[in-house]
């Protein structure tokens, strides 16, 4: 399935259609910024998962991460709420600016960073609870105690699921259906009010319908929270991102394989008339 | 220009100054000291037996394994372990050697034969005779096996074999190192069948079926493929298992009768390390005769040590050469 | 020629009749192996049964021993029965606790090498022969300050710790990781999340380990006898004193003389029995029951 070079700015038709649902985009340079990471590299144990990427995350905006599988995508989410302290023998080096401060210094408590910046897994993992007490259960540890019903109503409309289960609120989360239980995650990471979301292939185990759900909820979310996406979907990422950061993986000196951005643009940019020849591989189907 | 400059008013919490979560360390430290209390006692252990074995290694030096004696008379006490390492050596092995063939016959018929229906039951059945507790095994072995044993079994046995010096004249005690030897057996039996039976169920269904589509019977499979794959796992279940033939105390003692002697009439009486142990727990006075008890108990302790760490060693390197299997006691 | 092939053949099939003989006969000793074990156990199950039942009376669990006796007087082994729930009542006390510590360190603390360190002493611990637990509580606890209750559960824990510890870990570990993840990212700090995540998932899991555990240390004799044996006949509920136990009672009752003593051994075997096979049954069915609900919450 090759094609034509010229063909690339005409054959991506998601793109296209997405087009007309998105707001123009002001231009970067008055955008704030929320992550500047600077030459990030992150290994597990001696094998390099990801080296040197270097990209700015901007505020109210969708950013996906896109590439083949094994680019270390999720290693790279993950580093911006450090998820990753969890592996052992996970090692990282670089900076990751937060609003100015750098939160892979060693004086940065993670637990604190996890708290500003949340997160929303693959795979819908609510706890064992009641739909209420998911939600409630955060913002019960943390504090968040005034009004605990009326934060728990305003997560869950705000992703979506309000309407569903507003007359279950005690039944177990696990009774829910795949999308409503990522729903509910996402509603247990808004509920404790956090800046940035960080959803690591949050659609990737739903069926359609839920995926268009997610999706439309990013669309909604972003005027509240800055969202990073990880999918290893393009269409997923022509449809919900503003800006778009293509990983690849590379092979080094010594052939060690390891994770590297490629090309990070605005995400008409990178699907129509990408600068590098590997992002344009990629999104025509040509890679592999 | 800075990144400072681009924050905005929205009031970020700071990241830094770091504090040491107390809860954190609270929970770590305490799980820690709970964990590093439980490595301790097995060391506290170590030390206060070979502690308590001093006094009775002094005075008789290495000799108190090779001497057989057990004299606890005021001014003439001599004590020593020998017929007693005979006594667990005895009863131990042979009660392998009668447990290890019924265990992989149990443990095969759960993984290859059984119909499906009865697979689960027999399984929980065989684990529930593990469960048994051991002074009823032995009060059973007391009052029910020993006499039978004595009526009819042995002295049918020593008709037959009686020119084996094993099988010798049953002594009209009742108590005997054989019954000694079926107690332990049957103790010792659901332990290896029920580790042997998760081995078998860990070979691989290719290679059973490969052996299979080339016309093998069974048991041909079973001699090719299983019981091959499942070596190393097998021995460290037999290891494992007699392991706790030398250390149980308690059916032994009361069926094997006691005794201070070594001889090869499995239908004579004698004792073990462990029984001879349990059998002074109201008799011991003496200083000198508490040390030649705790004495016993430090061979044991190595014993089991020795047994433990083999069995884990060979599992470590069955499970290298092929990915599964693991075998716990 | 085709005689000569006619005997190969035969010599073929004769060879295939002798492998089908060995293969039945293998099959058969296998079935026969099975079946001895399940016959034991029934027979001795069922030895103690008859012979304990008809022993079986309120007495033997309400009133204490009388010794030397020379007329028939109502007698049991109420002491035994109130020693063992005091005793194995402090040792589950004194091992689960720390059981659980162990295990959550293990799972969700400690680095791999002092990991596997610690399981190995955990197995080291759980080899370690009964008997031999006992004197070493005898010479920590016992010389020079006498048996006592206490002493004997400290022995009983010692037993129960490794099991307890063990089955711990073992749920642990089926625990799903994004479990632990969902909370952390919430920015809820790790101990919050082991405590009010973790480990409210593993309470069927720690219940079966701790129901089995508490089914093998209460039959337990041997770390007993050096700590906790030489008894009055008073039933008493004091652990600082030595108390008797069922398992101990047995024990000294199987190797009395007199045949009432046997019928006692045999209703208290019965009634200790019965205990076990109940609490390993329970154990079970718990078992299945909490995998069932992990794997939903998987």
């Amino acid at each position: 399935m090759t094609k034509e070079p010229e063909d690339v700015s005409t054959t991506i038709e998601p793109t296209v259609r997405v087009e007309t649902r998105r707001q123009p985009m002001p231009p970067r340079e008055r955008l704030e910024r929320v992550f500047q990471i600077e030459n990030l590299t992150a290994s597990y144990g001696p094998k390099p998962a990801i080296r040197n990427v270097s990209l700015d995350v901007y505020k109210n905006l969708v950013t996906a991460i896109i590439g083949p599988s094994g680019c270390g995508k999720s290693t790279f989410i993950r580093c911006l709420n450090r998820m990753n302290d969890l592996i052992p023998h996970f090692r990282q080096t670089g900076t990751i600016r937060y609003h100015g401060q750098d939160i892979l210094a060693r004086d940065v408590d993670p637990v604190a960073v996890r708290r500003t910046i949340g997160m929303v897994f693959q795979r819908p993992n609510p706890f064992p609870k009641s739909i209420y007490d998911n939600v409630a259960w955060g913002l019960k540890v943390l504090g968040m105690r005034d009004d605990l019903d009326g934060r728990v109503e305003r997560a869950l409309t705000q992703a979506a699921l309000w309407d569903e289960v507003k007359d279950r609120l005690k039944a177990s989360a696990l009774s829910l259906s795949g999308g409503q239980q990522q729903r509910l995650c996402i509603a247990r990471a808004i509920a404790v009010e956090p800046d940035v979301v960080l959803m690591d292939e949050p659609a990737s185990a739903l069926d359609p319908i839920a995926t268009q759900a997610i999706e439309q909820l990013m669309h909604d979310l972003k005027r509240s929270y800055s969202i990073v996406i990880v999918t290893h979907n393009m269409q997923q990422a022509a449809r919900v991102a503003d800006m778009t950061a293509f990983f690849s993986i590379s092979t080094g000196e010594e052939g060690e394989r390891f994770g590297e951005l490629v090309e990070y643009d605005a995400t008409e940019k990178i699907f129509t008339a990408p600068a590098d020849r590997r992002t344009e591989d990629y999104v025509t189907g040509r890679f592999g | 220009m800075s990144s400072a400059d681009l924050t905005t008013d929205v009031a970020r919490r700071p990241f830094t100054g770091r504090r040491a979560r107390l809860g954190d360390l609270v929970l770590e430290g305490v799980a820690g000291a709970a964990a590093l209390a439980a490595c301790a006692l097995v060391g506290l252990i170590a030390w206060k037996i070979v502690d308590g074995a001093r006094l009775s290694l002094s005075t008789f030096g290495p000799g108190f394994v090779t001497r057989i004696a057990w004299n606890p008379v005021a001014g003439r006490e001599v004590y020593g372990a020998a017929s007693f390492l005979f006594g667990t050596a005895i009863t131990s092995l042979a009660a392998l050697l009668l447990a290890a063939p019924l265990a992989m016959g149990i443990a095969l018929f759960l993984t290859e034969l059984a119909p499906r229906a009865i697979r689960g039951p027999v399984t929980a059945l065989v684990e529930t005779l593990a469960a048994i507790p051991s002074v009823v095994i032995g009060l059973w072995g007391i009052l029910v096996l020993g006499p039978q044993l004595r009526l009819h079994i042995e002295p049918w046995l020593h008709s037959t074999l009686g020119f084996i010096p094993l099988f010798g004249t049953p002594s009209p005690a009742g108590a005997s190192i054989f019954t000694a030897v079926v107690v332990l057996t049957i103790m010792i039996l659901p332990i290896v069948a029920s580790i042997s039976r998760e081995l078998f169920l860990g070979v691989p269904q290719e290679l059973k079926e490969g052996a299979l589509a080339l016309g093998t019977t069974r048991w041909e499979m079973v001699r090719g493929v299983v019981l091959p794959y499942a070596r190393g796992g097998i021995a460290a279940a037999l290891i494992l298992g007699l392991g706790r033939a030398i250390g149980e105390a308690i059916a032994v003692t009361q069926v094997i009768g006691g005794g201070v002697f070594i001889h090869w009439n499995l239908f004579d009486g004698g004792d073990t390390l462990a029984s001879k142990i349990a059998a002074e727990y109201q008799g011991a006075t003496s200083k000198l005769q508490i040390s030649s008890l705790i004495s016993l108990a430090l061979i044991l302790l190595v014993f089991s040590l020795v047994v433990n760490l083999l069995a884990q060693w060979i599992v470590r390197r069955a499970a290298r050469s092929h990915g599964g299997g693991t075998v716990r006691p | 020629m085709s005689v000569h092939g006619l005997s190969r053949s035969q010599q073929r099939s004769d060879r295939l009749a002798r492998r089908r003989a060995v293969n039945r006969l293998m099959e058969t000793l296998a079935w026969l192996s099975a079946a001895l074990a399940v016959a034991v156990l029934g027979v001795v199950v069922w030895s103690v049964a008859a012979r304990g039942a008809g022993a079986l009376n309120l007495d033997l669990l309400t009133k204490p021993p009388v010794p030397f006796s020379l007329t028939p007087v109502k007698q049991g082994v109420a002491n035994a029965f109130a020693g063992t729930i005091v005793i194995v009542g402090l040792a589950t006390a004194m091992a689960l606790p720390v059981g659980i510590l162990v295990a959550i360190y293990v799972n969700e603390f400690a680095r791999p090498a002092a990991r596997s360190g610690i399981t190995l002493a955990l197995d080291v611990l759980n080899g370690v022969p009964a008997i031999v637990i006992g004197i070493f509580v005898f010479g920590l606890l016992v010389v020079g300050r006498g048996q006592s209750g206490l002493a004997g559960a400290f022995a009983l824990a010692c037993l129960m710790l490794p099991l307890v510890a063990r089955s711990t870990m073992e749920v642990l570990s089926l625990v799903p990781s994004s479990l632990r993840e969902a909370s952390l990212a919430l920015g809820v700090p790790r101990w919050r999340t082991t405590l009010s995540i973790v480990l409210p998932q593993t309470i069927g899991g720690v219940l079966t380990g701790t129901t089995l555990a508490v089914a093998r240390i209460a039959g337990e004799t041997a770390p007993l006898l050096f700590t906790s044996s030489i008894v009055g006949t008073q039933v008493s509920w004091d652990p600082h004193r030595a108390l008797q136990t069922v398992p101990v009672a047995i024990f000294e009752l199987s190797e009395s003389p007199d045949p009432a003593d046997h019928a006692r051994a045999w209703a208290a075997a019965l009634v200790l029995l019965v205990f076990i096979l109940f609490a390993s049954l329970g154990a079970r069915w718990l078992a299945t029951r909490s995998r069932r609900k992990l794997g939903a919450a998987r």
